[in-house]
């Protein structure tokens, strides 16, 4: 990936690599705030910043990073700067760092930042790896938004917080389904996002473990 | 008495790590193929869940918390956004001594757990537990108690999925679902069947 250009490192995450849908990696802590789309902003902004700055300052000192506690390494990069992020957002917007819990911090093990820093920053220069990271963090932060549309539109009628269909309880027309408030919807939604960008890009798709043979013999009637 | 077992079956069931939190969907999803190697990872969660929890609620109430240096003349020191930092670094200084010491004494739960033990460090469950412990304020013993539960309740739903996806390999899945997508879907299912315990309490 050396001679990868700059628009590609950038671009390439975000549909053909996408970090969730293909790579299985950071689905952990972000499934669970998106249930509104401006908690979502908030959260896939601090997830860019920590992954591109990560993934900088991995770059930066991988030639005098020791294998054996490289891992320690980024570790402490990476906490120090979800511990910037983590205060940042309790300074400057309280209310939606409420909303968000637990979930800043475990910006730490989310195997994205992890993941990248070890697989593209230990062996890249600093700019094409805070390319990556951006990319990666685009990658994510798309897919997050998405799940977030719909969980917000269908669940409560509302988008960012404006009512878009006014919902019955408040004398509207729109029946809001709960289901897409609950944890569960969350799943369904990136399961079948992910069916459709492999109907899209077929090349995606995962091997067969097990393939079921055709009839040989025929039937007995 | 009573307390502690409401909170164990609330983290097992009501509560679980993985189907109502996230929490460790990464390995939750990759290691969840074959079901001897969810069974190694659940223990090793359950077994670092157990120790981490604790071990973070001890150096929170003595260390980090407002006030908690009091009896070293520094009353007002408040060490709390040092939190993430040091949960992260006991996780991974626990998980490294535990594999050096099952490595002398257990041999044979250390080849068990293999690969496993390592992988954990970055695993948001036992980060996520001790986060929570410290947001809901849990003392000494609720702690030990909430971490094990926790460890329980995640390995139980990594061993059902894989018992569910070595079954659903034989079945026929349109072919853009097959693999990541089919698996979403059933965890899914499974998230809706837990949520079937909310509101139960002793």
């Amino acid at each position: 990936m050396a001679d990868a250009s700059a628009k590609q490192v950038l671009f390439e995450p975000i549909i053909n690599n996408n970090p969730i849908a293909l790579q299985i990696l950071g689905i952990c802590s972000a499934l669970a705030v998106t249930t509104s789309m401006s908690v979502t902003l908030v959260m896939a902004a601090s997830v860019i910043a920590v992954t591109a700055f990560s993934n900088l300052a991995v770059s930066l000192v991988r030639t005098q990073i020791p294998n054996s506690i490289r891992i320690i390494v980024q570790m402490t990069i990476i906490a120090s700067l979800v511990i910037v992020v983590d205060q940042l957002l309790k300074a400057y917007a309280y209310e939606i760092s409420k909303q968000l819990s637990v979930f800043v911090g475990l910006i730490i093990t989310n195997c994205i930042v992890m993941g990248r820093a070890e697989g593209f920053a230990m062996k890249n220069g600093p700019w094409l790896s805070f390319l990556d990271g951006i990319g990666n963090g685009l990658g994510y932060s798309v897919l997050l938004l998405v799940v977030a549309f719909f969980r917000e539109l269908l669940g409560s009628g509302s988008l960012m917080g404006f009512t878009l269909m006014p919902v019955v309880n408040e004398g509207g027309w729109y029946v809001p389904n709960g289901l897409l408030l609950l944890p569960p919807s969350a799943f369904f939604i990136i399961g079948l996002i992910i069916w459709g960008l492999r109907a899209w890009k077929p090349e995606q798709v995962e091997a067969a473990d097990y393939k079921m043979s055709r009839h040989k013999t025929k039937e007995a009637f | 008495m009573e307390h502690y077992i409401s909170l164990i079956l609330k983290a097992v069931f009501v509560e679980n790590m993985a189907l109502a939190f996230f929490l460790g969907m990464c390995t939750f999803l990759a290691i969840s193929k074959k079901i001897e190697a969810a069974s190694g990872l659940g223990i090793a969660v359950v077994v670092v869940l157990t120790i981490t929890v604790p071990v973070n609620n001890l150096i929170y109430n003595n260390i980090l918390r407002e006030g908690a240096l009091d009896w070293a003349g520094l009353a007002e020191v408040d060490l709390s956004f040092l939190g993430l930092l040091t949960y992260i670094g006991v996780i991974a200084a626990l998980v490294q001594i535990m594999e050096m010491v099952l490595d002398k004494f257990i041999p044979a739960l250390y080849a068990a757990l293999g690969v496993f033990l390592p992988l954990i460090t970055v695993n948001c469950a036992i980060l996520g537990a001790s986060l929570f412990m410290v947001e809901r304020d849990y003392t000494f013993g609720e702690s030990l108690v909430y971490g094990f539960g926790a460890g329980v309740g995640w390995a139980l739903a990594i061993l059902a999925l894989a018992g569910i996806r070595e079954k659903l390999k034989y079945s026929d899945v349109p072919e853009g679902l097959r693999g990541l997508g089919i698996t979403f879907i059933t965890v899914g299912l499974m998230s809706l069947g837990f949520m079937s315990f909310s509101g139960i309490s002793l």
